[in-house]
């Protein structure tokens, strides 16, 4: 049980999705228009993350090495399957209000990643609460960017009006173009943490940086590896970023500034 | 009846007033990652035209000829993944084949693209807006143009800003963050357009 308690207690600060690994931030930005559809969203993956690991896990014995990768998302792609039909039958008004992102859990980079990284290697139970942990440090995160946005966009919360009158709501924040600002507030709030905790003589390697180095956090979790059953692939996948990139920006910035 | 008019309105929404990347966020990943250079970019870009072109062709008639007939729509999202894999990986098998010249200019963008979300996403769509097999087609070329453009000019902004002096928590993935947040903006212009 206790096993069970740590492993909630990492994926909801430890190894927080959305926050520490920064992995899919397609659904977070797309979604995040209002607290309501965050939650919504993370619970969905919630629940397909949780049944998804603990198949896996059940099954990882019986799955061949080789097409490991094919096997886990059709595995995925039934629980999305099950989950959108449910939400279609029971919540429609959430299942219009995501639309096409529903389906698009089953290319979510945390549920594949977790897949390979965790449940592949690991007895059901801890898998089932690995899934449940990690969902549930997605729903939060989810949620908070969509209040956030929300209260920007519109002085509400889950459509309850909090600000008072004379706030004027900052329309673009419900817009496409405040998910890339909040996102790049928070990617800048990490860089700042992961800073400040080096300076510390803290592990941050653990602190991704989202989509930075290429696809190549994705790569490590997963993405890059799911094309079909070759490894080769995921070799290749890291080489045009690695040869598009002689000179990190950020170093010229810091030659620059220092001279 | 879809007239060309209607196509080319559909072209032209697909590609511009509701950009893949910057209205609807799919693609993200390869739109933040393979964009520090602006050739390297338009390689992806044209990786991406042709996969994406192709998978909606694929994914329609695969909907409308086996799906439909035999009344199992709600495997979709299984399927179009499963098909998405099998056909970058088969392209790719036959362009190393038949034409070396393309696959050395795409070749190493094509196993990011499975992985891009964009493909299903398009496929999707195309299915939930009861497009047709042209129909969809078109929706899937303009919006594979619309990554195109979009990624191209971020590559290009990029290839500027990389000299500024930037803050420091700022630097890397946040300034291009807020780079893409304000192409978002200009692109919101274009909704005038239809």
């Amino acid at each position: 049980m206790n096993r069970a308690g740590e492993r909630l207690y990492n994926g909801l600060v430890k190894e927080n999705p959305t926050f520490v690994l920064m992995l899919g931030m397609c659904p977070t930005l797309a979604v995040t228009t209002s607290a309501m559809n965050g939650l919504g969203m993370g619970l969905t993956t919630l629940a397909v993350l949780a049944m998804s690991n603990l198949f896996i896990s059940a099954l990882r014995k019986i799955i061949p090495d080789r097409v490991r990768i094919p096997a886990f998302i059709v595995i995925i792609a039934s629980f999305v399957t099950v989950v959108q039909l449910l939400l279609e039958a029971y919540l429609n008004d959430l299942n219009k209000a995501l639309g096409v992102y529903i389906p698009l859990i089953v290319v979510n980079c945390i549920i594949l990643g977790r897949a390979e990284s965790f449940a592949y290697s690991n007895p059901p139970i801890a898998s089932l609460f690995d899934g449940i942990g990690m969902g549930l440090g997605f729903t939060v995160a989810l949620t908070c960017i969509g209040a956030l946005r929300e209260l920007l966009g519109a002085g509400e919360i889950f459509g309850y009006h909090v600000m008072p009158e004379s706030y004027t709501p900052i329309g673009i924040f419900v817009l496409a173009p405040g998910a890339f600002f909040v996102l790049a507030g928070l990617t800048a709030l990490q860089n700042y943490a992961k800073e400040a905790g080096a300076r510390k003589g803290k592990d941050v390697s653990k602190i991704g940086s989202g989509c930075s180095e290429d696809c190549m956090n994705c790569s490590v979790s997963g993405c890059g590896k799911r094309k079909i059953g070759d490894e080769e692939a995921a070799g290749r996948t890291s080489d045009p970023g690695k040869q598009s990139v002689p000179e990190k920006p950020e170093k010229a910035a810091d030659r620059e500034g220092s001279r | 009846m879809t007239t060309v008019r209607d196509l080319l309105i559909l072209l032209i929404s697909s590609s511009l007033v509701s950009n893949v990347v910057l209205s609807q966020f799919l693609g993200l990943c390869p739109f933040l990652g393979v964009s520090r250079k602006t050739n390297t970019a338009a390689g992806m870009g044209v990786a991406v035209i042709f996969v994406i072109t192709l998978a909606s062709a694929v994914a329609g008639g695969i909907y409308q000829y086996v799906l439909t007939p035999l009344g199992i729509e709600y495997l979709q999202t299984i399927v179009f993944i499963l098909v998405i894999a099998a056909l970058v990986q088969f392209v790719e098998m036959f362009l190393k084949k038949f034409i070396p010249s393309l696959y050395q200019a795409l070749g190493v963008y094509l196993p990011l693209i499975t992985t891009n979300c964009a493909v299903l996403g398009v496929a999707l769509t195309n299915v939930q807006k009861e497009y047709g097999i042209l129909t969809g087609i078109v929706n899937g070329f303009g919006t594979a143009v619309g990554f195109t453009v979009a990624i191209i000019i971020l590559a290009g902004i990029r290839e500027k800003i990389a000299y500024n002096d930037i803050p420091r928590p700022f630097r890397g993935m946040p300034i291009v963050l807020l780079t893409a947040g304000l192409m978002a903006i200009a692109f919101c212009g274009f909704s005038g357009l239809l």
